[in-house]
């Protein structure tokens, strides 16, 4: 079982170097393929993204991409949120929680989906805009 | 947009992303995103490096707040995180190889079947 562990752990960091929102990702592979507990898989998930997401901003902050001003008026009240929202999942048992965290995983994929599809049809339009010119 | 304005929409996104983030242990990143990328209209790269940059404070307060109620497993913790920093590295490297739209997209149909999955069918 150690072996999918490490993998299912792979899969969910290449997903997250790559910016793509790794942890939720990884959430559902540690449940649905590793049989781990919902409470558990999302305490693995924050913990594990910390050291991940450090060496990034490092990286970001070197490339002048962080913006600081936007930091204290949205860090602040999503910190108290936070903390409240981690209280709150005590008095919520496993399979309702798993349940809730599936609609907002499908509605986050329906989302991504149309993004990424417009995206990608932006690009293929002017793709195809320059070579009309050439 | 008015400064009063911004900063209503950053108190008001601040909760929809910290709450999302400590209820469902992560996601909040993918809220954070589009709120300063969409709504503040940042440009997409610091739209994402800010957004880590954001979560990172609530990532490290749910953490603790879930350890200290009992959720925590140190060993599956260091396997799986193990894992997750192995791949970090990795993803980070292939982003540059490969065409993202078409991983985003494969990404985005796996999520809604996994959402599916373990809302109708667990």
């Amino acid at each position: 079982m150690t072996a999918a562990y490490i993998i299912v752990g792979a899969v969910g960091g290449i997903i997250g170097g790559m910016g793509m929102g790794g942890g939720t990702l990884l959430i559902p592979l540690l449940t649905i393929f590793c049989g781990i507990e919902q409470h558990i898989a999302q305490s693995i998930n924050l913990i594990a993204f910390v050291p991940m997401s450090i060496v990034a901003i490092i990286i970001h902050c070197k490339n002048k991409l962080i913006k600081g001003e936007y930091f204290w008026w949205t860090a602040v009240p999503a910190l108290f949120l936070g903390v409240l929202a981690s209280l709150l999942i005590k008095n919520i048992n496993g399979a309702t929680l798993s349940k809730c965290f599936g609609f907002f995983l499908a509605a986050l994929g329906i989302y991504q989906f149309v993004t990424a599809v417009i995206e990608a049809k932006k690009a293929h339009d002017k793709k195809n805009g320059k070579e009309k010119k050439r | 947009m008015k400064k009063g304005t911004k900063k209503a929409f950053m108190i008001l996104g601040g909760i929809g992303v910290g709450f999302i983030n400590g209820f469902f242990g992560g996601g909040g990143g993918m809220l954070c995103v589009p709120l300063l990328n969409k709504v503040l209209g940042e440009k997409t790269k610091p739209s994402h490096a800010t957004a880590m940059l954001i979560i990172l404070p609530i990532s490290i307060a749910s953490a603790v707040t879930y350890v200290s109620s009992g959720y925590f497993d140190l060993k599956l913790t260091l396997i799986v995180g193990g894992g997750v920093i192995a791949g970090g590295i990795a993803g980070a490297l292939l982003l540059k190889k490969l065409n993202s739209s078409v991983i985003s997209i494969v990404f985005a149909l796996l999520m809604i079947a996994a959402g599916i999955k373990l809302a109708f069918f667990s």
